[in-house]
């Protein structure tokens, strides 16, 4: 607990500094730190990513079995999103069952996929209202240095990207790769004081006022937001990270196609 | 306790677990022995000093020592004490006698809250590492201003330098004020632009410690800047080792 405590000075500088244009590592307030993704890292899984935006390090794993379709859905698989904050990845991360922070990641994450239509869950199905596929998505932090949710976003992006559907091992025909249909990338910004800044530090969003996520698919419509923190966001604002997060998004989708 | 840069000829790395010495050495920081033989208890680099042979850590935890002067950021207070965290693996309570002014029962608040950033020393550390911490001597106090940062505390005797000479270079060339915990933290303050600059070069020196001519790379780094604010340095609190 004694290290979710930040000292006031460090904050005045980190306020001071954004007063003068510039962020503690030297960034544009809408620029992203450097992002490398690796795919097929775990030959375990269907598909996976690493994922390293900055310091923060994420690493996200896909996983596939048969199994039964929720009765509303008959006909589409079933997909679960898990997100593991291990205290490994940061001082401020405990051990135990899940807590308000991994839940917030793992459902912001899941919600970009998910209503992004990331997969087309209707080509997992195998047989109607009998057996779908359903994929387990796990995404571990492995070092924290904020902004968990964009970095867990392209990492199971990627990692739905270079999955292969295992049907042969399971006796259902032949391995096909994912179906992918849509390539949702999520943003996050936060506001500090009257500054609006993308890709959050850890300091930056323990500083920050409010904080925004929005993802948005190719053709720019959006899918998916959440809100944090407790201040609030003018309109305005809100149409302005939404502009920085098509802009931004564009350029991860494009580094991931290439 | 660092290895200077030119003189010893081999810095070799060790494990935990390695041989140092069987030759009759004295078993310094870092190290256990069995009988003669002296092992390595940490991953660092060999050392030998007179017949001292000891281990300096690549990385690690801050374990407070006697007499450490230490930047420590308050994280609870409660009637008669505050909690500081000096970057050990335990917070270390700051009770009411040990600072300088007088504090009444249940009016630690006023004085310092959650949040503040003050300098201290280690007065005294027990067997069981209780950790006995002061701010009532000469320049103790709370900092105001400023930038803290967070180094590993085996990266401090190169912040400092032979003698403080690379701290003194900072100063110099940047005008700041800068206090350099042994826990690995470092307050700086001067105008915006220096202390920018300070921290990059103190990140260089953390990145790049082990290496050779790193006194000429943060000289670089500070570059042009080094003559203008020299007269400002006098007179301003000059803490090294």
């Amino acid at each position: 607990m004694s290290k979710d405590v930040m000292a006031d000075l460090k904050r005045d500088h980190i306020v001071q500094l954004l007063s003068k244009g510039t962020r503690v590592d030297g960034r544009a307030f809408d620029e992203m730190r450097p992002l490398t993704v690796e795919i097929n890292y775990v030959l375990s899984a269907e598909g996976s990513a690493r994922v390293r935006l900055g310091k923060t390090d994420v690493l996200v794993g896909i996983k596939m079995m048969v199994g039964s379709p929720f009765p509303d859905t008959p006909n589409s698989g079933v997909m679960t999103t898990n997100a593991e904050l291990i205290p490994l990845a940061s001082e401020t991360f405990e051990s135990g069952p899940p807590d308000q922070e991994s839940i917030e990641v793992s459902r912001v994450i899941d919600r970009g996929i998910r209503e992004g239509h990331a997969v087309d869950m209707k080509k997992l199905c195998i047989e109607a209202g009998k057996e779908v596929w359903i994929m387990f998505l796990d995404i571990h932090a492995l070092d924290f240095d904020g902004n968990l949710f964009d970095a867990g976003n392209i990492g199971a992006l990627a990692a739905l990207k270079s999955a292969i559907v295992p049907a042969a091992r399971a006796g259902k025909g032949e391995d096909y790769p994912m179906p992918i249909s849509h390539e949702p990338i999520s943003v996050t910004a936060v506001k500090i004081g009257e500054h609006l800044l993308i890709d959050p530090t850890h300091d930056e969003e323990r500083v920050a006022d409010a904080r925004l996520t929005v993802a948005t698919l190719e053709n720019g419509s959006i899918c998916a937001m959440q809100k944090g923190g407790s201040g609030s966001l003018k309109m305005d604002e809100v149409f302005k990270i939404i502009e920085m997060s098509r802009k931004r998004g564009a350029e991860v989708r494009a580094k991931l196609s290439g | 306790m660092q290895t200077s840069d030119s003189k010893d000829v081999e810095r070799e790395i060790v494990v935990p677990g390695d041989l140092l010495d069987s030759s009759g050495l004295t078993p310094g920081p870092g190290t256990f022995n069995e009988g003669k033989n002296i092992y390595a208890a940490q991953l660092g680099i060999k050392s030998v000093r007179q017949n001292v042979v000891g281990v300096v850590p690549l990385s690690g935890q801050y374990v407070p020592d006697r007499g450490d002067m230490v930047v420590g950021k308050i994280v609870d207070v409660s009637s008669s004490n505050w909690l500081v965290d000096i970057n050990s693996p335990y917070p270390a309570p700051l009770h009411v006698n040990e600072v300088p002014w007088r504090v009444e029962f249940g009016e630690t608040k006023r004085f310092m809250t959650v949040g503040d950033v003050v300098l201290l020393k280690v007065i005294n550390v027990d067997e069981t590492r209780k950790i006995h911490i002061s701010m009532k001597e000469d320049g103790l106090r709370k900092l105001t201003g400023g930038m803290i940062l967070d180094i590993s505390p085996s990266k401090v005797p190169r912040v400092i330098g032979k003698s403080g000479s690379m701290i003194q270079m900072l100063k110099n060339s940047t005008g700041c004020r800068i206090y350099v915990g042994q826990n690995g933290r470092i307050w700086i303050d001067g105008d915006l632009d220096n202390i920018v600059r300070a921290i990059k070069a103190v990140k260089l020196i953390e990145e790049e410690a082990h290496s050779v001519g790193l006194t000429e790379k943060v000289k670089k780094l500070l570059g042009d800047t080094v003559q203008e604010t020299e007269s400002e340095t006098d007179g301003r609190n000059t803490y090294t080792q």
